[in-house]
């Protein structure tokens, strides 16, 4: 941290909308990018969430983590969900049954309930473009059901329906461009994030409520108990994702992509994959392949910036 | 404090479940998941608030001398803010 | 005054949705129920009708769209029909579990597999266990009079449970009938504005959906039954408020000509007009004995005081289910029956027949028959636990 930058958090509102007391793991970068994205988005909001880690650990009959109005239906259609409450207060203000009071709707769920199973609601959603920001807590598998592997879990990771074996080398296919699908929706606004740096997460979740129509965050979310690291690393590995280039953070304004904290000289994939027992079992040329991939695509977003006209900012939060 | 889960008979549970309550789960210690407590030497203490930022409960608040303090009755240890603090003000005990 | 009109039951249907005065509408297209959702597009394309409506990508996100529309507090409404029903499934139980007033036509579709589009209750009667409201039709009339009711009764505070009105696929939504379409006037006096007490709101955040352990789960879900069951009271006062203004009385158990008949046909749904014809031809011909006919229009809750008052004086009760509950010991609606009459002491002998799938006509002739063969089978008994009709050996 440098000196200047120290005291900035301090800037941060005090202001809890996500209330203590849930019962996510210990260490959980989920709970953390949650609170962190509530304090970027008020309280004028409505939440919808999908059935998920965050689900099941903000609610539990007769409580509640949650000091704005939140509702969950099921795993697969959140976004659907918030397309009929979009939909029904457009209506209801119009017709002058309730007041407008700008409440902005804010879809949440994790990287399966996104990626996998709610894939064809949010796609529909983003098509129909209801004013709504989704949100993406991606912890790269279904941790929740325990750890089984989704189409956002990295290539070689272990998970328990992706386990490493004699004939396995984990996670077969390589991560699913989940922004880039978005980005095809024509939607004002998508960006990655991630809460080791909470000043961008924060600066994009408001943009992304600003946006006229849908917009997609998804926010890279360490899981100690699935990746298989120490609670008190999940900070310090999310910053790694961002210096290795494997979860890139940018953002794609109409079309147009910025890498937003830039790191001209990416660290090796190993000083990420090392500290995580999901990575373990990949032996050296196998992670010298991966390490080639997120060159390549690392490079292929900067020629995406490039071919945008912007220029990222470097090390921001550094 | 309202019912708990335990408690709650049929006629009292709100219409369709509904929670009215907003933040009620603030009831609910987690303090006592934790096997490793924060302690702190608060003369290293420059109360940046980086602890305060990067806690996943959210359960670290200022004390009337403006240092940054965990809730033991939430902390479930997890040690986040001792390993980001950059002048290493906390150090993680073992609960005894 | 309200003029009667030669109108097709889909479009008079999306009419009442309009004169309503309905929100949203999410739907996905599907036969036979897509005349219904195209009108509604239509009037609020033509600004005859200020309503959002949502064009979604499947049934499972047209229901899902209608649990965010009427949490926010709007008056919702969707249609759909057999594979949209079953894709709908998983959102049907969530819709009634948290209590959200959404009304739904369903013009009923035989299942896949093989695909028919046309007419069976196979589809509701894989619905029957999600804890909606629901009530059948058997005239244009009756379309358009239960959905104007089946707002009136689910956003009725004392409610607050989704409703299903089912009307036949194609023999229902494709026929032209004569409708008394209703007066504004009378609708508005009728339907109050939806009032929905725990609609999302910043000024008072809320959490809707919590999961619950198993400490709580037992008690969540038997305030929902508890819940389900007293609705009939409000369906009931509805009814009779409806017939105050409208003069039209509906009841939970339809009798015709059932007061000197020990023999008793029981039908849901738009058979039952054919049923009645067949039963004054049996009775002009002076056909052996008096037959009458039972017509079960509210399916949920089951109205099963009404039901064994209904057979309190008959010997044989002929039972047509149009879906048949594959490896049991009856059609869904025989067994229901039977189960509601086993601990009365004086019952009828049931004779449960399934037939009229996937489109198949029961004709007049059809149902004297059928009529004939029960009264036949309960006298004689038989070595199955119910028949099939109409099957080619």
């Amino acid at each position: 941290m440098e000196n200047c930058t120290i005291y900035v958090p301090r800037l941060i509102t005090k202001k809890e909308n996500f209330a203590p007391g849930h019962r996510a793991c210990i260490g959980c970068g989920e709970a953390l990018a949650v609170r962190l994205a509530f304090k970027a988005i008020g309280q004028n909001v409505i939440v919808v969430n999908a059935t998920g880690c965050v689900e099941i650990f903000t609610s539990q009959l007769p409580y509640t983590s949650w000091r704005v109005p939140w509702i969950h239906t099921l795993f697969e259609n959140t976004a659907a969900v918030a397309s009929g409450i979009e939909s029904a207060r457009k209506a209801m203000i119009r017709k002058g049954i309730i007041q407008d009071t700008k409440t902005k709707i804010v879809a949440i769920a994790g990287d399966g309930g996104t990626i996998d199973i709610g894939l064809q609601a949010l796609s529909g959603a983003m098509e129909r473009g209801h004013d709504f920001l989704y949100i993406c807590f991606d912890n790269e598998a279904y941790m929740n059901t325990g750890i089984q592997r989704s189409s956002a879990t990295p290539f070689g990771a272990s998970t328990t329906t992706s386990p490493a074996g004699k004939e396995s080398i984990g996670q077969f296919a390589w991560k699913k461009d989940m922004p880039a699908i978005a980005v095809a929706h024509n939607i004002p606004y998508v960006a990655t994030a991630n809460p080791s740096y909470p000043f961008d997460l924060m600066a994009k979740v408001k943009k992304g409520l600003e946006a006229k129509g849908p917009a997609y965050i998804q926010i890279l979310s360490a899981c100690p108990t699935g990746w298989g690291c120490p609670g008190e690393l999940s900070v310090k590995i999310g910053r790694l994702a961002a210096k290795t280039g494997v979860f890139p953070l940018y953002e794609v304004e109409n079309g147009k992509y910025s890498i937003t904290v830039d790191f001209p000289k990416l660290l090796p994939i190993t000083e990420y994959t090392s500290l995580q027992k999901r990575f373990r079992h990949l032996q050296p040329e196998m992670l010298e392949q991966i390490q080639q991939k997120v060159v390549r695509k690392y490079e292929e977003l900067k020629e995406k910036t490039e071919m945008s006209g912007c220029c990222g900012q470097t090390g921001t939060e550094e | 404090m309202g019912k708990s889960e335990n408690e709650l008979t049929w006629k009292e549970i709100e219409v369709g479940g509904i929670v009215t309550e907003p933040g009620n789960a603030s009831q609910y210690k987690t303090g006592d998941w934790r096997s490793q407590k924060p302690t702190y030497d608060f003369s290293k203490c420059i109360k940046c608030g980086i602890c305060q930022i990067f806690c996943p409960e959210g359960c670290i608040n200022q004390n009337e001398e403006g240092y940054f303090v965990a809730d033991l009755f939430y902390c479930k240890g997890c040690g986040i803010c001792a390993h980001e603090c950059p002048t290493f003000v906390i150090t993680m005990k073992e609960e005894e | 005054m309200s003029k009667r009109v030669g109108i097709e039951v889909s479009i008079a249907l999306a009419d009442v949705v309009g004169m309503a005065n309905t929100d949203v509408v999410a739907a996905y297209p599907i036969t036979p129920q897509t005349h219904i959702v195209e009108h509604l597009a239509e009037l609020v394309a033509d600004g005859e009708l200020d309503a959002e409506y949502i064009p979604v990508e499947s049934e499972h996100s047209a229901m899902s769209a209608c649990m965010g529309s009427a949490a926010a507090g709007a008056r919702t409404f969707t249609a759909t029909a057999g594979q949209g029903l079953e894709l709908m499934h998983e959102c049907l139980y969530v819709a009634s579990a948290m209590r959200l007033p959404v009304v739904m036509a369903v013009a009923n579709r035989a299942l896949s597999a093989p695909i028919s589009v046309w007419g069976d209750h196979s589809d509701v009667m894989a619905c029957r266990d999600t804890g909606w409201i629901q009530i059948f039709t058997e005239n244009g009339q009756e379309v358009v009079d239960t959905a104007l009711c089946a707002f009136r009764i689910s956003e009725d505070n004392n409610v607050l449970l989704p409703t299903m009105v089912h009307l036949d696929g194609f023999h229902l939504s494709h026929v032209i009938e004569p409708i008394i379409m209703p007066e504004q006037s009378q609708v508005d006096a009728f339907l109050p504005p939806n009032k929905y007490p725990f609609f999302l709101d910043p000024a008072r955040p809320q959490a809707m959906g919590d999961f619950a352990p198993p400490a709580i789960y037992t008690e969540t879900k038997w305030a929902q039954e508890v819940n389900l069951q007293k609705s009939k009271e409000t369906v009931l006062k509805a009814w009779k408020e409806f017939a105050e203004i409208f003069g039209r009385e509906y009841k939970p158990v339809e009798s015709y000509r059932c007061e000197d008949a020990k023999i008793l046909l029981l039908t849901m749904g738009s058979y039952s007009e054919t049923a009645m014809t067949a039963i004054d031809k049996m009775r002009e011909q002076g056909d052996g004995e008096n037959v009458g006919l039972l017509r079960l229009r509210l399916w949920r809750p089951f109205p099963t005081d009404e039901l064994r008052k209904a057979v309190e004086n008959a010997d044989v009760l002929i039972i047509l289910d149009r879906a048949l509950s594959f490896g049991s010991a009856g059609g869904p609606v025989g067994m229901e029956i039977k189960s509601a009459l086993y601990d009365v002491s004086k019952k009828p002998r049931i004779v449960n027949f399934v037939g009229g799938l996937g489109g198949r006509d029961i004709t007049v002739g059809n149902f004297e028959e059928l009529i004939k063969k029960g009264i036949d089978i309960a006298g004689n008994g038989s070595e199955n636990e119910f028949e099939i009709f109409g099957v080619r050996e």
